[in-house]
């Protein structure tokens, strides 16, 4: 019985031995590609930093301003201003538009009065 | 195996030879002992070795790992990962809706080892002719003599870097590099302040603010546990924007040597602008002024709505007509004595151009026509350690509190000895010296019900609690006589239909360096809150050296500078914080006609 188990648990330090050779490079190669992503991140974050400032620099006040007084024929735009305030109850209905009544059948009788009632 | 202690060989032949057998016994005994103390010695030092060696392996382990930590070059953790404190070295500033004021970008410095350069006569020759500043013959003497090590410039520009790349010499080298970018180029020049770098190094420099919150709050831009957080301030880029831009118009239009204007919520006392003209790119921070002659107030980098302390006139009166009432001296509808001049001493008080307002002016009449005599009056009635105590209280005694690196410095210039000559001047604002900043504070707290605030440049959530200085009934009726000064006093320019403008003029007269006051220098100010039924917001306006021309006659008096410009920003300003004007119903036809 005894060389028996000797042998089973010899060879479970080999498998062990294997699969522990095995995670090793395993993690080796995924630390790698983990690396390459950090510095991808890197670069990434780096770049949507600058575009945040090319972002803040393109809209700063200043260039908006300039720009809507070179566009003003065509965009009309003004400060805002008290007077453009409104209430919802002056915004009008928008207009309902009907079908046409087409009238198919004939109607016989007389109608009593232009205005209806 | 256990031994018998009286082994019955032994005992018969002790007794055939006639010896005692019980000293067998004892023999056995003392052997048995001997051999159990041994057994236990042995166990006890095997302990101890055990012992022994733990503590070795321990400590020894302890100390080959320190050795180790000491001996190798730090490396990043590879598994764990990284997260933005790592990108970013210094924090980001916002203003209140997230928008840029402040952020970095990495950029390259430029370095030379002349030791290894091929042609420094020709790359010294091709840097000038890339960087203007930089003096060819110069850059060549330094290259050749002997150094190892020389820094070019501190910041590049990708095409400057390419065109130094262009040259080609090896002996020119790039370090990286995080700069400090304002994108909105001057715009709240002055909160922001700027940088400058600090310790340098090839690989890295130090960015560290040298003025306004930069400097200020240094410590926490720098924090790497908050640098992925950006720092949010309480200001609005869009208000900053306009406020600067009509602030700007106004100055040139009044001829102005500078201007500043505070716009702060009256509640938290949060600043959601903050301007002062004239102005500066921290981007490119101009060099502080060398010449001893020059007024401080001269260079851009003075901050005139914090460092700015003048004396500020007539804006104070409400505070000795807010205080007499608080105390129950008198009514709005009180009637003081108005008979100018009025003689104190060997002094004569007068009023503005030698007016004369009567007999008797109410109270309320005194605040909105300005008048120094009644207010004069209506300060004895407090007296010199009550007015004292109320100013003090409305921290005109103190810096204020705002998170800029000029505020600490800008104290108050208040009257050492404080007979009843100087409650009179100071009831009118004269020989008491404060900043627009404490001018915000103090009409922001007769604005907000009575209760003094903590003016913050951060974003602050919800209303902060802080000592009560007057009470309601007393900042309301102060409110009404202010809106009274707009509908009919000295600021009706300053009225814009449905704001319900309040708020109070003040002229004063420049101070001389070499003692006494100019005749045709004074600092206009307009202190107002809006709108008058609930004051949400406090404007305060100031104009430095302003001048009216449009008119026959050359105009400086505050009704016609500050208050026309303080009307204009509310105007432009209210609607952008969603403020709805207060306004008749229009028309419903018209409006009808309008959508259809």
């Amino acid at each position: 019985m005894r060389p028996v188990i000797y042998i089973l648990s010899f060879l479970a330090l080999i498998a062990l031995g294997f699969w522990a050779y095995r995670e090793n490079y395993a993690t080796q190669s995924t630390l790698k590609v983990v690396e390459g992503l950090q510095s991808d991140i890197a670069s990434l974050r780096e770049a949507l930093a600058v575009q945040r400032a090319e972002w803040a620099y393109l809209n700063r006040p200043d260039r908006l301003r300039q720009l809507v007084d070179a566009n003003f024929d065509r965009l009309g735009l003004m400060p805002m201003e008290p007077g453009q305030f409104g209430t919802a109850a002056a915004v009008a209905y928008p207009r309902v538009s009907l079908p046409k009544i087409a009238f198919t059948t004939t109607v016989q009788g007389t109608i009593i009065g232009e205005e209806g009632q | 195996m256990r031994v018998p202690l009286r082994p019955l060989a032994r005992i018969l032949q002790a007794r055939t030879e006639g010896q005692h057998p019980d000293r067998i016994e004892k023999e056995n005994l003392r052997l048995r002992n001997e051999a159990l103390h041994d057994k236990a010695r042995g166990r006890a030092q095997f302990r101890l070795l055990v012992l022994c060696v733990t503590f070795v392996a321990a400590f020894g382990t302890i100390g080959l790992r320190m050795g180790l930590l000491a001996a190798t070059e730090p490396a990043e953790p590879r598994s764990s990962a990284a997260g933005a404190e790592i990108a970013a070295t210094r924090a980001d500033i916002n203003d209140r809706n997230g928008r840029i004021l402040a952020t970095n970008m990495t950029t390259y410095s430029l370095y030379a080892q002349p030791k290894v350069m091929v042609d420094p006569k020709g790359t010294a020759e091709k840097l000038a002719a890339i960087f203007p500043e930089l003096d060819a013959k110069a850059l060549e003497r330094r290259f050749t003599d002997g150094r190892s090590f020389i820094w070019v410039r501190k910041v590049l520009s990708p095409e400057q870097m390419q065109l130094v790349y262009e040259i080609g010499d090896p002996g020119l080298l790039f370090g990286p590099r995080e700069m400090r970018l304002y994108p909105n180029g001057t715009l709240a020049a002055h909160v922001l302040g700027g940088t400058t770098f600090g310790a340098e190094g090839v690989q890295s420099a130090e960015v560290i603010g040298v003025a306004g919150i930069e400097k200020a709050l240094d410590a926490r831009l720098r924090d790497p546990a908050e640098a992925s957080t950006p720092l949010t301030l309480s200001l609005d880029l869009s208000l900053q924007a306009t406020v600067e831009e009509v602030l700007g118009a106004g100055m040139t239009m009044l001829n102005a040597k500078g201007a500043a204007a505070i716009l702060m919520d009256a509640r938290t006392g949060e600043i959601l602008a903050m301007a002062s003209l004239p102005s500066f790119d921290p981007n490119d921070r101009p060099a502080p002024l060398t010449d001893k002659n020059a007024e401080p107030g001269d260079s851009p980098l003075f901050n005139r709505a914090v460092q700015g302390v003048y004396e500020l006139g007539s804006t104070f009166k409400i505070f000795a007509a807010a205080q007499a009432i608080e105390l129950g001296l008198v009514t709005p509808d009180s009637m003081v004595d108005t008979n100018s001049p009025m003689v104190w001493g060997k002094f004569k008080i007068k009023e503005f151009d030698d007016h004369n307002y009567g007999p008797q002016l109410s109270v309320s009449d005194v605040i909105t026509l300005s008048s120094n005599v009644g207010i004069a009056r209506v300060a004895l009635m407090i007296g010199p350690l009550r007015q004292q105590a109320f100013l003090k209280s409305l921290g005109f005694f103190e810096p204020t509190a705002v998170e800029l690196i000029e505020a600490p410095g800008a104290r108050p210039l208040v009257p050492k000895k404080w007979p009843e000559l100087t409650t009179i001047t100071t009831s009118y604002g004269h020989g008491i010296a404060a900043s627009p900043m404490h001018l915000a504070v103090a009409y922001a707290a007769i604005a907000n019900g009575g209760v003094m605030i903590t003016p913050t440049l951060l974003k602050r959530e919800g209303a902060t609690t802080g000592v009560r200085v007057m009470s309601e009934t007393t900042s309301t009726e102060a409110i009404k006589m202010l809106r009274r000064v707009v509908v009919e006093g000295t600021a009706t320019l300053g009225d814009v239909p449905g704001y319900e403008v309040a708020g109070k003029t003040g002229t004063a007269d420049k101070p001389k360096a070499s003692g006494g006051y100019y005749d045709d220098k004074v600092v206009n100010t307009f202190a107002a809150m809006f709108p008058a039924s609930s004051p949400q917001y406090v404007l305060v306006v100031t104009l430095d050296e302003p001048l009216d021309t449009t008119m026959s006659e050359d105009r400086r008096t505050a009704g016609w500078t500050a208050v026309p410009v303080a009307a204009e920003i509310i105007r432009r300003v209210a609607p952008l914080m969603g403020l709805r004007p207060k306004l008749e119903p229009p028309a419903t036809d018209a409006i009808t006609a309008a959508s259809n």
